[in-house]
């Protein structure tokens, strides 16, 4: 059989591989998109992103539920129908892949189910079904082929008990007890979900706080609620042996705050992280470079040490997130097109879909502090938020961090009910170099949740509405300059 | 190591007690001056008690729904020793925090801050070297965060890259620094209206200006051409001359008298009017024959003096759109009494805008004469590619000791300041030009002798 030809070639249909590939194919470029699922949509829309938020939503649902007798609203206790659920997890999966698939034939995209290794630099191997090949040339590639769970190999286990992220949104049954081994947003997003649908949690995590690397006030606000929803929760403290049982897995822990070393769980998810798929892809055949860490080098367009490849998404490096790697794979094609595009975000959104949830961009406290930057930071308390209030979800805080001299934000922390929503409006802020008087002068809906990125700002100036401050100003005179100022300004 | 036993301070007029919120903090969690530990609520308002010392979580003695009075013990703290005795005043979160002794590590902080200045700019094809005064050691850099990104929306930094724009140098106008699409623009068109081989003013760092509307209300006016012109001029010359200025004294009395009979009885008929400065011009003009490196200009590209054989000479006038300097061409070729007329003529066609570009290129030498307006001297700054100007200053009477009759007598004197280009001329050539000058100032007929 000849070898087809296309002018660009995508390996992974994940968010980053098919935003690059509708992206080329509305410049005009003829494009091949290879993935081994029927439809493109990659582990974010089949095993990620949305079946965890689908069952995330239901467990909102339950939560409230639940919350409602606090108003004088008592629903019975739920019954749950596991297969119904399902189904419906599975609808929401097959209806956002299939449209995909429909917006590839829209678009003229060749879409090829199979696995693609490279041969040279400008040649692919294809397989689609067992022991067939064909070979596809293309002027360029991109590697969008995204990445898979760590498994902990000093605990490998045959059981149908230990599951991982993608075993685990599978929902074959609603276990008793479970454990999750991993205090990383994964394990804590999962475990809300089997939480929520009556399991006896249980998360074990090596360091010392939940969710590391993330600013422990935003994390103190969820680890208060978790402690009410889940059964326990072991800090410093790691797993050292697993052991298969026939209804479950006997798991030995070490740590100084442990318990019981040993217990018995109905099911043990892995949840320690994700590594890049950059093995097995024929890269060798070719100057792609690859770092220690298993990430493909990549430079500002993207481009690999090999010219006519590129890579985007997990495998081209952190952070793994889906809205990063789709911006990637716009960046790819726009230099592959020959435009003059760089990959330069000044604020990558992150948001844990927990209860409440976690959400920040920009420059963090723990960064800042690790840089030896000084920050100013504005924090408004969701205590003083009146639609918080409504909610019944007093337990947030949305915080501004700032360039002290400036008042320019460089970064935005949110936690609480819909910090995820609004995590948005900072990363505008921050994309645009906005100082805190333009988000204390821009007026925000009442009364909306989004009233607190208002309010912080208005922290900032010792002006805010509803959070009373005690001045605590280190300078002689009192910061009432911008707010004021402009706001006098425009009345005038 | 030392304990601190963090009690709740008064919060504010009438607040006795709230109902504790949240605690923000941790036990074994280290915290900072000043950052919050834990909410408060009070009546209807939430109140952030914020950290009085640094250091670390031992133990923390409220929880949330507790109820906490003015004086209640909150959190026990364990401080470095160097805070100790700070910690041990019982401070309320107010302004008077001031006087007390911070925390070292807290003053490390804050030196590091004051420090933060946008990264020095790379060097390319249009950019001079930094000088070293400007720019940072490797030493100061390592111990500073890395530099911030730039201040500008995704859409500006796109066309930047678009039109090969290196937006890390560009002086962004909007609030806070921030760089619009018109700065860009602006940018782009300047580079393209420098000639390649001439140093680049966008080179040179200048300081980010602090938001000034902090203190009061200002307005943002756009320079003038003239004002921007001399505004690169002098920081270019400033930057890469390295000056030096002589001082001196000229006895112009008997000239003076000599000036103020000729300025009545010739000048004035040929419609010019006899100034010292006319008459500094014819001088000066005679000096640089003397003193050629006076005459010159330097070319460090190829490490060559170009000696010039002419004689034009600025003469710097103050007028209502700033300073401008027209050229009397070939002054050694004219009389005093010409240039008088020509000096008049320039200076009245420089303040009624009437003057050429032409007429204020192709000098040699300049001269700025303050003297009308005052002063005892001043450092004037060399008007590039010249190597040297001479200031004049306001002249006035002084006793000068006359030894024949042992009294002191009175003199006009004329304090006089060249600034000379170092590389090209050296001290003893200043003192020696300006000396010259003076003699032949206080014996005028040395010129027609010598000049």
């Amino acid at each position: 059989m000849p070898p087809q030809a296309a002018q660009l070639a995508i390996i992974g249909a994940g968010p980053g591989g098919y935003a690059a590939a509708f992206l080329a194919a509305d410049l005009g470029m003829q494009v091949t998109l290879i993935d081994q699922e029927p439809h493109p949509g990659g582990v974010c829309l089949y095993r990620g992103c949305i079946p965890s938020k689908a069952l995330l939503h239901v467990a909102k649902v339950l939560e409230d539920a639940r919350q409602a007798t606090h108003w004088g609203i008592t629903f019975a206790a739920p019954t749950l129908d596991v297969g119904k659920l399902r189904a419906w997890k599975e609808g929401v999966v097959q209806k956002l892949t299939g449209g995909l698939g429909d917006l590839c034939k829209r678009r003229g995209v060749t879409f090829v189910q199979g696995r693609a290794t490279f041969v040279d630099a400008t040649t692919l191997s294809v397989q689609s079904t067992p022991g067939e090949e064909q070979r596809l040339t293309f002027a360029h590639a991109i590697a969008a082929t995204g990445s898979h769970p760590i498994t902990l190999p000093r605990l490998a286990l045959d059981s149908p008990h230990l599951l991982d992220s993608t075993s685990a949104l599978a929902l074959s049954d609603i276990p008793r007890t479970l454990l999750v081994i991993g205090g990383g947003y994964i394990g804590l997003e999962m475990g809300s979900v089997y939480a929520a649908l009556g399991t006896q949690v249980s998360v074990v995590e090596m360091t010392s706080g939940l969710l590391p690397g993330v600013d422990r006030d935003l994390v103190n606000l969820l680890s208060a609620r978790l402690k009410q929803s889940m059964a326990a929760i072991m800090l410093n403290t790691t797993v050292v042996a697993m052991q298969a049982e026939p209804n479950g897995i006997r798991v030995t822990f070490e740590g100084s705050e442990i318990q019981e070393p040993q217990q018995v769980f109905d099911k043990v998810l892995v949840a320690v992280g994700r590594r890049p798929n950059a093995q097995g892809l024929g890269l060798e055949n070719t100057r792609v470079e690859i770092t220690p860490r298993g990430f493909i080098t990549v430079d500002a367009q993207r481009r690999t040490s090999e010219p006519t490849i590129y890579a985007i998404g997990d495998v081209a490096g952190e952070p793994m997130l889906a809205h990063k790697a789709a911006h990637e794979g716009r960046v790819a094609v726009g230099a592959i097109a020959g435009h003059k595009v760089a990959f330069e975000p000044h604020a990558i959104p992150a948001v844990v879909f927990t209860d409440p949830e976690i959400a920040w961009c920009g420059l963090t406290e723990t960064q800042a502090k690790q840089e030896g930057r000084t920050i100013e930071v504005a924090r408004f308390p969701w205590r003083a938020s009146g639609r918080a209030t409504t909610l019944d979800r007093n337990d947030g805080v949305t915080k501004l961090i700032l360039e002290p001299s400036t008042s320019r934000v460089l970064g935005v922390g949110i936690a609480g009910s819909g910090a995820g929503e609004l995590i948005a409006e900072g990363v505008l802020a921050v994309e645009m170099a906005a100082l805190a008087s333009d988000l204390a002068l821009s007026i925000h809906p009442h009364p909306t949740l989004s009233e607190t990125l208002m309010e912080a700002a208005e922290v900032f100036f010792g002006q805010s509405t509803h959070v009373y401050r005690p001045q605590r100003r280190r300078s002689d005179e009192p910061r009432v300059g911008l707010a004021s100022l402009d706001g006098l300004e425009e009345s005038g | 190591m030392a304990t601190f036993e963090f009690v709740l301070p008064e919060l504010g007029e009438g607040m006795e007690a709230g109902d504790v919120v949240q605690i923000l903090v941790s036990v074994g969690e280290s915290i900072t001056e000043e950052q919050p530990v834990l909410e408060l609520e009070t009546d209807k308002a939430v109140v952030e008690v914020p950290a009085p010392v640094s250091g670390t979580v031992k133990a923390i003695h409220v929880q949330a729904g507790d109820k906490a009075a003015v004086g209640q013990l909150l959190l026990t703290v364990e401080t470095p020793a160097t805070t100790a005795a700070a910690a041990q005043v019982p401070r309320t979160p107010t302004p008077t925090a001031v006087s007390l002794p911070l925390p070292a590590e807290h003053d490390e902080n804050r030196t590091a801050t004051a420090k933060v200045v946008p990264g020095p700019p790379e060097p390319s094809a249009h950019t001079a070297p930094v000088p070293p005064a400007q720019s940072r050691t490797a030493a100061s850099l390592a111990s500073e965060p890395p530099p911030l990104a730039v201040p500008a929306a995704p859409s500006v930094r796109q066309l930047a890259r678009e039109i090969g724009v290196d937006i890390n140098q560009v002086q962004g106008s909007g609030a806070g620094g921030r760089i619009s699409l018109e700065d860009i623009k602006r940018y782009a068109r300047d580079l393209h209206a420098r000639p390649a081989n001439q140093p680049f003013r966008g080179a040179l760092p200048s300081a980010t200006l602090p938001d000034f509307t902090k203190w009061g209300v200002v307005e943002r006016h756009p320079m003038s051409n003239v004002r921007r012109a001399t505004a690169e001029r002098m920081t270019q010359a400033w930057v890469t001359i390295p000056h030096v200025t002589q001082f001196d004294k000229a006895d112009i009395t008997d000239l003076e008298q000599l000036r103020q009979r000729y300025d009545a009885q010739r000048a004035q008929s040929t419609g010019g009017k006899l100034t010292i400065t006319a008459i500094v011009l014819k001088v000066v003009a005679a000096a640089l024959k003397r003193f050629p490196q006076f005459n010159a200009s330097v070319d460090m590209t190829t490490y060559e003096v170009i000696h010039k054989t002419y004689y034009h000479i600025g003469v710097a006038v103050d007028t209502d759109r700033g300073l401008l300097v027209p050229v009397i061409r070939n002054v050694d070729q004219k009389n005093i009494l010409t240039l008088s007329v020509e000096l008049t003529q320039l200076a009245e066609r420089a303040r009624s805008r009437k003057i050429t570009l032409e007429e204020m290129q192709g000098g040699t030498f300049t001269i700025t004469n303050l003297g009308g307006l005052g002063g005892t001297n001043f450092t004037p700054i060399i008007n590039a590619p010249e190597v040297a100007i001479l200031g004049l200053a306001r002249s006035s009477l002084e006793p000068v000791y006359n030894e024949s009759i042992e009294q002191f007598t009175p003199h006009l004197m004329l304090p006089l300041a060249l600034s000379y280009d170092h590389r090209l001329i050296d001290g003893a050539d200043g003192v020696r030009f300006l000396r010259w000058v003076i003699e032949a100032l206080q014996q005028p007929f040395l010129l027609a002798l010598e000049g």
